[in-house]
C-alpha cells in the first residue's frame, strides 16, 4: 500500500505537472525551432508573441462571456483560440512584410535579425501592456478539476490524493492533437516536405522549384497557431501575466537548444526534458521516502536536490551543459 | 572633420534638452535624469567595447550589473559580527571546498586524457550541489536567523563605497572570465542566448542567497561618496552659499520672517540639487576618463587588431592573432566596465534590490542604447545612453501630452481615455521598439556611425 501511495504522490506532484508544463514548453519550442529552421534566426519576440495571442484570446473570451456563450464544463477560451490564431497570423505577416522581409532580401547576418526581433519584442510588449495592462488575469472558467484529491482518496481508499486539473487534461489532449497534425503535415504531405527541404538547403530547394514566399507564409501561419495554443494553454493552467510570458521565453529557448535548434521533434522532447528536470529536481522527496523506506531509514531533511528558488536556473544550467558538450542538441538539430 | 561636427551638434541638442527640462520641470529632476544618463552611458560603453569593437554579442548585461551592485554591498556595508561568529567558519570552509573542487576540475581538464572526462566533470558539478548544501546549510541557517528583520547576512567590509566600484569591476571581470571560457566558442546567436540565460542564473543566485546579499529583502541605506542633504542643511557654509546665490531675490522681500522662511525652503530644495550635482560631477569624471582610455585604445595597435578580428576573423587568425584569447580579454574588459556601472547605479540609488534586475530594463535597453547611438563609436555609445534614457523618462509626459491633444474633445471620465492615461508608462516600450526598428532600417550603423580610422 505504501508503494502505491508513493507512486500516487510522485504522479500528483511531479508527473502530471511536469507533463503539462512540458507540453506547453514543447509547443512553444516547436514554434521557435520552426522560425529558426526556415527563417534562420532566433526570435526573441516569441514570448511576447505568445502574450499577444493570449491577449486576443482573452479579449474574445470576455466578449463571448458577455454574450452568455460558454462551453459548459470546458473553458470558453477554447472557442476563442481560432480568433486568436487569425489575429496572430495577421500581426506576424505584418511584421514579416514591414520588418523581416527587408533584411531577408539583404541577406543580413543572424545578429541583425536578433536585434530586429528585440525591436519587435519591445513593440509587442508595449501593445500588450497598453491594451490589457500588466496585471494577472485569470480567464479560466468551466469545471476546474477532473478529479479532486479528496474524491480520489475516497474512491481508492489511499492516504495520498491525486488531483488532476481540467486544464492539465486539456493541455495534454490539445498538445497531442496539435503535434500529431503538425508532424503528419511535416513528414507526409508535399507542402510539409517542401518546407523541410527549404529548411535543409535553401538553394537546392529553390532549384527544385519551391516557392520561398509560400514557405515563409506557411511558417508564420504554423508559428502563429503554435504560439496561440501554447500561450492560451499556459494562461489557462496558471494565469495570464505579460511579464511571465516574457520570462517563459528563456526555458523555451533552453528547450529548443537542448532538443537541437531547427529540429521540431527535438524541440518537442526538449520541452519535456526541461520540464521534468525543473520539477523533478526541485521537488522535496521526503514524503516519498517516508512511504517506501522502513521507519529507521526515514530521512529528516527535505531530500530536495536544489531549492525551488532555482527552478529557472536548472533549465539554464542544462542548456549550458548541452551547449558545451553537444552544441547541436541532444537530438541533432539544424535539419528540419 | 565632418564627423566631429556631428558629435558636437548631437551633444548640443542633448544639452539644450536638459536645460529645457530644468526650466520647465525642475533642476533636480533634470539632474537626476542626467545622472542616470551618465551611468547608462558608462554601461553602453561597456557593451560597445564588446559588440562595437570586437563583435561579441553579450546579452548578459543584467548579470554583470547585478554583480557590480553586489560589490557595493560586500564592500561598503559594515560587517555583522554576530553573523560571522555564528556561521563564518562554515562559509569559509565551503568557500575553500569550492576552490578545491574548481582546482580539481581544472586538473582533470588539463592533465587527464580520458574519453568521458566531460561527463566526469558534469557529474562532479552535479554532486557538488548537495554536498555544498550539506556543508554550508547549518551555517547559512545560523546567519540568516540572526536579526532577520534588519540584517541576517554577513555584511561587508565597511570601506568607502567608491572603492566598491573597482571591486565590482574586478568581480565582473572574473565572472566574465568563467562565462567567456564556457561560451565564447559559440556562434553569435547561441552566444546571445547562452549569455542571457547565464545572467538569469546570476540573478537567481543574488536573489536567493540571502546570507550574501539579503536577497529579496534588499539592502538599504548604503553609503554615499557625497554629503547627505541633512548634513548640508545643518552645516554653516551651505545656507550662506545659498543666501549669497539668491541675494537679489531675498533682498527684495522686506519682511524678515518671510525672508528666513524662504531661505530655509531654498536651502532644503537646493541641498537636494547640490547632492545630485556632486554625483553628476563624479559620474562625468568617470565617463571622461573612460572615454579618453577607450578612444586611445581604439586608435592603438590593439584597437586595430580588435577591428581586424571583428571584420575578418579568418584573416586575423592567418596573421597569427590569437582570436580566442583576444575575445576573452575584451569580454572581460567590457564586463568590468558594466560591473563598474552597476556599482555606480546602486551607489546612486542608495539601495540594492536584486528583484529589480529584469532583462528588459537592464539588458535589452542597454543594447538599444548602443545600437541607436552607433556601434563601434564611443561618442555614439555615450549619445545612445543619453538619448535612450532621456526618451525612457520623458516618454511618459510626452505620451500624456499626446493623449490629451488627440482626445481633447473626449471628457475625462471616458473609460477609454482613463485606460490610455493609466497605460502611459508602457508607451516607453513602444517608443524604444519603434526607435530601434527605424534606426536599424534607415541608419543601421546608428546615429553616430563608426569612423574609419586610418593611421
Amino acid at each position: 500500500m505504501d508503494f502505491i501511495n508513493s507512486i500516487v504522490l510522485l504522479t500528483n506532484f511531479i508527473f502530471v505537472p511536469a507533463l503539462t508544463y512540458g507540453s506547453q514548453l514543447a509547443l512553444g519550442a516547436i514554434g521557435v525551432t520552426l522560425i529558426y529552421g526556415v527563417l534562420r534566426f532566433a526570435n526573441f519576440a516569441y514570448g511576447d508573441l505568445m502574450a499577444f495571442s493570449t491577449m486576443l484570446v482573452i479579449l474574445f473570451t470576455w466578449y463571448l462571456q458577455s454574450k452568455g456563450i460558454s462551453l459548459g464544463i470546458l473553458p470558453t477560451a477554447i472557442l476563442a483560440i481560432p480568433i486568436g490564431i487569425i489575429g496572430t497570423i495577421f500581426i506576424n505577416l505584418f511584421f514579416d512584410k514591414t520588418v523581416f522581409e527587408y533584411y531577408r532580401n539583404k541577406k543580413s547576418s543572424p545578429v541583425t535579425f536578433i536585434v530586429v526581433s528585440l525591436g519587435i519584442m519591445f513593440v509587442l510588449n508595449a501593445i500588450v501592456r497598453i491594451i490589457i495592462g500588466p496585471n494577472d488575469i485569470n480567464f479560466m472558467d468551466g469545471e476546474r478539476f477532473i478529479i479532486k484529491a479528496n474524491e480520489f482518496k475516497k474512491i481508492t481508499g489511499l492516504d495520498e490524493g491525486l488531483a488532476i486539473k481540467s486544464t492539465q487534461f486539456i493541455t495534454l489532449i490539445i498538445t497531442i492533437i496539435t503535434c500529431s497534425v503538425l508532424f503528419y503535415f511535416l513528414n507526409k504531405t508535399k507542402t510539409g516536405k517542401s518546407m523541410r527541404a527549404y529548411s535543409n538547403n535553401e538553394d537546392l530547394a529553390l532549384l527544385s522549384g519551391i516557392d520561398p514566399s509560400k514557405i515563409i507564409f506557411l511558417t508564420w501561419v504554423i508559428v502563429s497557431i503554435l504560439a496561440t495554443i501554447a500561450g492560451t494553454l499556459y494562461g489557462l493552467d496558471k494565469s495570464f501575466k505579460p511579464f511571465t510570458y516574457f520570462n517563459n521565453l528563456l526555458p523555451i529557448f533552453a528547450a529548443t537548444i537542448v532538443g537541437g535548434i531547427g529540429n521540431p521533434l527535438g524541440a518537442f522532447y526538449g520541452g519535456f526534458v526541461i520540464a521534468f528536470s525543473e520539477i523533478g529536481l526541485t521537488y522535496a522527496y521526503k514524503k516519498f521516502f517516508v512511504y517506501i523506506l522502513p521507519e529507521y531509514l526515514e530521512p529528516n531533511s527535505l531530500v530536495q536536490y536544489i531549492s525551488t528558488d532555482y527552478k529557472f536556473a536548472i533549465s539554464f544550467a542544462i542548456l549550458v551543459v548541452v551547449l558545451l558538450y553537444k552544441p547541436n542538441g541532444i537530438f541533432k538539430g539544424k535539419i528540419l | 572633420m565632418k564627423n566631429n561636427f556631428d558629435v558636437k551638434i548631437a551633444f548640443s541638442i542633448i544639452a539644450i534638452l536638459f536645460i529645457f527640462v530644468g526650466i520647465f520641470q525642475s533642476w533636480g529632476f533634470a539632474l537626476s535624469i542626467l545622472n542616470l544618463c551618465l551611468i547608462s552611458a558608462v554601461m553602453s560603453m561597456g557593451v560597445n567595447i564588446q559588440w562595437g569593437f570586437s563583435g561579441l554579442i553579450n546579452f548578459g548585461v543584467m548579470g554583470f550589473l547585478a554583480i557590480g551592485g553586489l560589490a557595493t554591498v560586500l564592500v561598503s556595508v559594515p560587517p555583522v559580527y554576530e553573523a560571522w561568529s555564528a556561521g563564518g567558519k562554515g562559509i569559509l570552509l565551503s568557500a575553500i571546498f569550492i576552490i578545491l573542487v574548481i582546482y580539481l576540475i581544472f586538473l582533470i581538464n588539463k592533465k587527464i586524457k580520458f574519453k568521458y572526462k566531460n561527463y566526469l566533470i558534469v557529474s562532479l558539478v552535479i554532486l557538488l550541489i548537495p554536498l555544498m548544501k550539506f556543508i554550508s546549510g547549518p551555517s547559512i541557517n545560523a546567519i540568516e536567523s540572526i536579526d532577520a528583520a534588519t540584517s541576517g547576512y554577513l555584511g561587508g567590509l565597511d570601506l568607502p563605497i567608491v572603492f566598491s566600484w573597482f571591486v565590482g569591476a574586478i568581480l565582473a571581470a572574473l565572472v566574465a572570465f568563467v562565462i567567456g571560457k564556457i561560451c565564447l566558442g559559440l556562434r553569435s546567436d547561441y552566444l546571445a542566448i547562452s549569455t542571457l540565460l547565464i545572467s538569469g542564473i546570476i540573478i537567481s543566485l543574488v536573489k536567493h542567497e540571502e546570507w550574501l546579499s539579503r536577497g529579496v529583502k534588499n539592502v538599504i541605506g548604503l553609503k554615499r561618496p557625497v554629503p547627505y542633504e541633512i548634513d548640508l542643511q545643518n552645516s554653516i557654509w551651505f545656507p550662506k552659499l545659498i543666501e549669497f546665490l539668491n541675494s537679489s531675490v531675498l533682498s527684495s522681500i522686506s519682511n524678515l520672517d518671510k525672508r528666513t522662511a524662504m531661505l530655509t525652503d531654498l536651502v532644503i530644495s537646493s541641498s537636494g540639487v547640490f547632492v545630485k550635482l556632486c554625483f553628476s560631477i563624479i559620474f562625468a569624471l568617470v565617463l571622461i576618463v573612460l572615454l579618453i582610455f577607450s578612444e586611445k585604445a581604439l586608435r592603438s595597435p590593439w584597437g586595430r587588431m580588435m577591428r581586424a578580428i571583428r571584420d575578418n576573423e579568418d584573416a586575423a587568425k592567418a596573421m597569427g592573432k590569437n582570436v580566442v584569447k583576444r575575445h576573452l580579454h575584451i569580454f572581460m574588459i567590457g564586463s568590468a566596465i558594466i560591473g563598474f556601472a552597476g556599482a555606480m547605479l546602486v551607489t546612486y540609488d542608495g539601495l540594492f534590490t536584486p528583484s529589480s534586475y529584469q532583462p528588459l530594463r537592464y539588458t535589452f535597453l542597454i543594447w538599444v542604447m548602443v545600437l541607436l547611438g552607433g556601434t563601434g563609436n564611443n561618442y555614439g555609445a555615450i549619445l545612445g545612453g543619453f538619448v535612450v534614457w532621456f526618451i525612457w523618462i520623458e516618454s511618459a509626459p510626452f505620451a500624456l501630452f499626446l493623449i490629451n491633444i488627440l482626445l481633447s474633445n473626449v471628457d475625462d471620465g471616458n473609460s477609454f481615455k482613463v485606460h490610455m492615461v493609466e497605460s502611459i508608462p508602457y508607451f516607453r516600450y513602444l517608443m524604444m521598439g519603434l526607435g530601434l526598428l527605424l534606426v536599424m532600417r534607415y541608419r543601421p550603423k546608428g546615429l553616430l556611425p563608426e569612423k574609419i580610422i586610418r593611421s
